[in-house]
């Protein structure tokens, strides 16, 4: 931020007034804060009182003392959070995994070997970057069923292997980080090639290999289509799907316990975000690759 | 020897590359052929179904596309993404330019940045399907119970209103969640865009004098072109695609005001009559307007990063010969 530094004559004399405009921007981003934050202090609020409060005043910023009798009523019906969660955590890990563990080699592939091919499957790389799910699936959900893996989370794990945003990220991130010097001094060392990519350039890219799993392990949490596309069997639903579930007049009338279901479906994701938003948001202006 | 040993190292290249080349193949490109001809079949119910190739005086091979163009619902759930992409997208450059105006204006010096950005990028990362649910509760309308914002709007004494069920309102909304979801990632990719422009730049034209409005649209806009280019290409890219919150909000309702176009290749191949052949060739019409829009990008893009590759490549090259150069030295 202070690269950009101005030599304005405030910033010479070191004296400002407050300007009639630093009160606008507090304005709006007070005001956007607030926006960002209030359907969520809304929904945790709301989760813990009685649906008939919630019925008769939506708006509460303070808890109530319903949430035994509101977690009672959600897990009376086939929303369940827990397995949801289960399926969403195996989902998302083995994602995550292989996301950052194939790019990373692919984008090594690419940046330390001279190959005849490199520059073209580079420019592959990038020219299937927006390729959209909605073109594959069908095909997709073919071959799933031909080869008898349907219901199975299995084939929202293994298309990880080849992500496209993430080998592009990998690449900016390595050709500045991993110097060639190191890994000729290793092969001097007499390291075989694939070792040195596991005990060298991967500790070397530790950094843009956390920021890339934050994103990778979010979007396949938050995956809706494919999963929406491949599983039927309840006991395999993801999260997100799994608030799909909260339909019917059920849920029409208790209001408090839809609150706690909904509330229970982010609560990782709020603690995954607070925890590790100085990355996200230094991942995100990096990358900028995230459509 | 020296050759030798580079021509042997150039097979880890082919060789670290296999998985993702192999998984392409398996989870991409075979899938995208088969949808692609799918779309020229009779292939519905059953995907494991026989097919035919469709041949007929009523558009032969492309009687798929023909019905599709033909088919209002697909014509509406088109239109309709394109609607509430532009609604969303308008107000979120704007906010996103003026925000990181403000944010990278070091003559301001506004407390709380780090708070402001974690703040507002935070919807970003929570599901979707959550936020559709959440805003539909929000904007109940019953005679039993109103939901917040007709609560809300009731304290400056105005009348509920029937959100979800009055269009264009549920247009409008799925068009502010998209908006609210997105800026904050929009305004954190053009604060770092803005701040990889020279800072000399600027120096210059303050010490000519130049307010910072001026400074703004005379050195800041200019120099985001591709970045902005980029927030363009990209948001509408994933705008054509949008689902989660149109069919968690009201899937599609009222009177398919906010059906999209991914949930009519959503509907048609997986649910009812699992027309697996019309979703394909709706599909394919979706591949083809974001490949246009993606290759505008890449070959603006291209020139760019071929340069910047060049450069890299050419210090790279000065390096090396500096280095057996010493070498040579040494051993000599």
């Amino acid at each position: 931020m202070s690269k950009n530094k101005l030599l304005t004559p405030e910033s010479v004399t070191g004296k400002q007034k407050t300007k009639p405009i630093m009160v606008v921007i507090y304005i709006v981003c007070i005001f956007l804060a607030l926006l960002s934050l209030f359907p969520f202090i809304l929904m945790f609020m709301n989760a813990t009182r009685a649906s008939a409060d919630v019925q008769a005043n939506p708006i509460a910023i303070l808890p109530g003392g319903s949430l035994a009798e509101n977690y009672k009523n959600i897990m009376s019906r086939d929303f369940n959070p827990y397995t949801g969660f289960l399926n969403s955590i195996i989902v998302s890990v083995f994602s995550t995994i292989l996301t950052c563990y194939f790019s990373t080699l692919t984008a090594y592939a690419i940046v330390v070997y001279d190959w005849k091919l490199k520059h073209g499957f580079y420019a592959f790389i990038l020219a299937i970057m927006m390729v959209p799910n909605q073109v594959v699936s069908i095909g997709f959900f073919k071959l799933v069923f031909d080869i008898g893996l349907n219901n199975s989370l299995i084939p929202l794990i293994i298309p990880s292997i080849q992500a496209p945003m993430t080998v592009f990220f990998m690449h900016q991130y390595m050709v500045p980080s991993l110097s060639m010097e190191i890994i000729q001094s290793a092969r001097i060392d007499g390291g075989k090639e694939f070792y040195i990519f596991n005990r060298i350039a991967l500790p070397i890219m530790k950094p843009a290999i956390a920021t890339q799993a934050i994103f990778a392990f979010v979007a396949s949490w938050n995956n809706l289509f494919m999963p929406t596309v491949l599983i039927q069997d309840m006991g395999k639903y993801t999260m997100p799907m799994m608030i799909s579930l909260m339909k019917g007049d059920f849920y029409k009338t208790n209001y408090g316990a839809v609150y706690l279901g909904l509330s229970m479906t982010v609560l990782p994701l709020f603690v995954v975000y607070f925890a590790l938003s100085k990355y996200i948001i230094a991942g995100v202006s990096l990358g900028s690759v995230k459509g | 020897m020296k050759k030798k040993k580079r021509v042997s190292y150039a097979k880890y290249g082919y060789l670290f590359s296999l998985p993702f080349v192999l998984a392409f193949l398996l989870c991409m490109l075979y899938p995208i052929i088969c949808t692609f001809i799918f779309g020229f079949t009779d292939l519905k119910t059953n995907i494991n179904g026989e097919w035919h190739f469709i041949a007929g005086s009523d558009g032969g091979l492309w009687k798929n596309y023909k019905d599709l163009f033909s088919n209002e619902l697909f014509r509406t759930s088109f239109l309709n993404t394109v609607k509430i992409w532009i609604v969303n997208f308008i107000p979120q450059i704007l906010l996103a330019l003026l925000l990181s105006a403000w944010f990278t204006n070091n003559s301001l010096k506004i407390k709380g940045k780090g708070f402001f950005k974690v703040v507002f990028y935070m919807p970003n990362i929570i599901t979707a399907a959550t936020i559709a649910y959440l805003f539909r509760s929000m904007f109940t309308y019953s005679a039993a119970s109103m939901g917040p914002v007709n609560q809300f709007i009731g304290l400056f004494g105005a009348d509920p209103v029937n959100w979800t069920n009055t269009p264009p309102y549920p247009q409008i909304i799925v068009a502010f969640i998209q908006f609210w979801q997105w800026y904050g990632n929009t305004m954190i990719v053009l604060i770092s865009g803005i701040l990889g422009i020279s800072p000399e730049l600027y120096e210059a034209a303050s010490i000519d004098g130049a307010t910072g409005t001026q400074q703004f649209f005379k050195i800041t806009i200019p120099n985001l072109k591709t970045i902005l280019l980029y927030t363009l290409v990209t948001s509408m890219v994933g705008g054509i695609q949008m689902f989660d919150i149109p069919l968690s909000f009201l899937n599609g309702m009222p009177d398919n005001t906010t059906y999209t176009a991914s949930m009519f290749i959503y509907k048609q191949a997986f649910q009812g009559m699992k027309r697996y052949n019309l979703a394909s060739a709706a599909s394919m019409v979706m591949f083809v307007v974001i490949a246009f829009f993606s290759c505008i990008l890449f070959f603006v893009m291209r020139d760019k990063d071929a340069a910047m590759i060049r450069k890299i490549n050419k210090k790279a090259e000065k390096e090396f010969k500096r280095k057996m150069k010493e070498e040579g030295g040494m051993s000599a």
